[in-house]
């Protein structure tokens, strides 16, 4: 998501490459950070802590919740990178859709108030290493690719450079393969879904005597999932 | 922007959070006493009872607000506010009147609007979990599979309107609003309509808080100041849902001498959308919980999805 946010700003403002390059070389450093960049680090502090919260409480429901703060904390950030858009996206379908569908899973399955010991995976270590070896990946990626690139965060006139104007055209113009192979992804996803909650309901409907008006619900729910 | 005039706004978007729910929920009450052949209120305040709210927040503020032994206790307390917050700060992105009567105009306006309205649902959520109660528990059930119903025809709703306009902006839709957008963004405008109802949960889409089935849901153990603010959650999101159905459907602040008499053109939209919304509530019994699932898939996102092809159709002919 991140590369996403970037790469459309430098992209998009190629054509005003000399003003950058010159912004570039007048810019401070990190020495004297302005208003907005301890903002960020604060935030981005906050995020880090609920998301090591999210996985490491003993809480099943509390996890979820966690996650809405850490969700909530990257959406700051994007606002703080002057790109709207992104961060009411990241507000509607995280905070607003997959945390509901997570709490909604967790309520029809089981949804225990206090400590839920049985929830604690053996493969704690493994599952260490690999989010360490991920976030390492992707902090050496991004930082090489990024290295020079400053974001102005002051630009007040005209669309921002994060604005859902720059955004979209950016992503229908230079990302638009990209965009259209992960739609078809989706699609496949939804298809797969129904196909596995068609069969399993015409079993369910076979073996058991309950009432027809049930065993279509999960399909509905899976549908409403990936949406 | 300088500092006075951020605080008259802030201040503006404070007064009409704290005054309008309050005069629909009054609304409400005479309202309905009326289809329903009673009077309603009549006492408190002296003239037909218009301070009867008044004597319900003096009420709720007495009453002692307990906390289940059971329940989790921080998760249970913070809930109402969660609840309630976002309509507060959706406010804050709807447009008034023309030429910057707005509080902050923002780029991505539909979306913030909605992805911050969806927030709100969280708040229900946890209080259904965290009450430690099994009514509460099938009132979250119910309220969560009905958000993840009726988000998307919403969301489908709003896109038609703004592809419709070429922008996301709230006040941008208003600046290219014409008058024959009413009859071409109308199935849109009611697909947006029972969505938001749907997820405002009022009658007849109320089976998440059903009192007479699972005992107001989420609700159930809350007492006091805390309910209080469900409730007004439930009001104020009533006048969010009508104002932004009049902002992208019906012209928002247009009409005669719209220059001057914008904002009252946009309250009087508002307005008469909040009457439709007690008005159903009066009307209809309450949709089971399949009919109301049955209705947003079968239903709603098929139209909601026509409706963006006509948007489409129209908007690549002409």
């Amino acid at each position: 998501m991140s590369a996403l946010l970037v790469q459309p700003l430098v992209g998009g403002h190629t054509g005003a490459a000399p003003a950058h390059t010159g912004l570039a070389a007048g810019h401070p450093g990190f020495l004297s950070p302005s208003g907005v960049e301890i903002v960020f680090v604060l935030v981005g502090l906050v995020t880090l802590g609920a998301a090591l919260v999210t996985v490491t409480t003993r809480q099943l429901v509390h996890a979820a919740l966690w996650l809405v703060v850490a969700l909530g904390g990257i959406a700051v950030e994007y606002l703080l990178l002057t790109a709207e858009f992104i961060a009411w996206v990241q507000v509607l379908i995280y905070v607003g859709s997959v945390v509901v569908l997570i709490l909604f899973g967790l309520m029809l399955t089981r949804a225990p108030i206090g400590r839920s010991p049985d929830a604690d995976s053996g493969n704690r270590w493994i599952a260490l290493v690999v989010s360490l070896a991920a976030a390492a990946t992707l902090v050496t990626v991004v930082v090489d690719a990024f290295r020079a690139t400053w974001i102005d965060l002051e630009e007040r006139t005209g669309p921002g450079q994060g604005s859902s104007e720059v955004t979209g055209t950016a992503l229908f113009r230079h990302w638009v393969l990209p965009f259209e192979a992960l739609s078809v992804l989706l699609l496949a996803a939804l298809v797969g879904a129904i196909v596995l909650s068609k069969r399993n309901s015409d079993a369910g409907s076979g073996s058991g005597s309950r009432p027809g008006s049930t065993d279509s619900v999960p399909a509905r729910r899976n549908k409403a999932g990936e949406s | 922007m300088d500092a006075l005039d951020v605080t008259v706004r802030i201040l503006a978007v404070l007064l009409a959070f704290l005054l309008l729910p309050l005069l629909v929920g009054q609304t409400e009450h005479k309202v309905m006493a009326h289809m329903q052949g009673r009077v309603g209120p009549m006492y408190a305040g002296g003239f037909h009872g218009w301070a009867q709210l008044v004597a319900d927040g003096v009420k709720f503020a007495q009453k002692e607000d307990v906390v289940p032994d059971g329940a989790d206790r921080r998760v249970f307390q913070l809930a109402p506010a969660l609840a309630l917050i976002p309509y507060l700060l959706v406010l804050v992105a709807i447009p008034v009147a023309p030429g910057g009567g707005v509080a902050q105009a923002l780029d991505a306006g539909i979306f913030f609007v909605l992805a911050v309205m969806g927030v709100g649902i969280l708040g229900s959520l946890m209080g259904g979990w965290a009450s430690a109660n099994k009514f509460s528990l099938l009132g979250g059930l119910r309220t969560a599979a009905q958000l993840l119903a009726y988000e998307l025809p919403m969301l489908l709703a709003a896109a038609s309107v703004a592809m419709a306009a070429g922008t996301l902006s709230l006040p941008g839709i208003l600046g290219v609003w014409e008058w024959w957008w009413l009859p071409w963004q109308l199935v849109g405008a009611v697909v947006f309509f029972v969505a938001g109802l749907a997820e405002l949960q009022r009658p007849p889409f109320d089976a998440p808080i059903a009192d007479s089935e699972i005992i107001f849901g989420a609700y159930t153990e809350y007492t006091g100041l805390r309910f209080a603010l469900f409730l007004l959650a439930e009001y104020a999101g009533i006048v969010v849902l009508s104002a932004l159905t009049a902002v992208l459907f019906l012209g928002g602040w247009h009409g005669p001498f719209a220059e001057g008499l914008g904002w009252l053109w946009m309250l009087l939209k508002t307005g008469v959308l909040a009457f439709g919304v007690i008005w159903l509530r009066v009307s209809y019994p309450r949709l089971r919980e399949d009919q109301i699932q049955r209705l947003a898939w079968t239903a709603l996102v098929p139209l909601a999805l026509f409706q963006i092809a006509l948007t489409g159709v129209v908007k690549v002919v002409m």
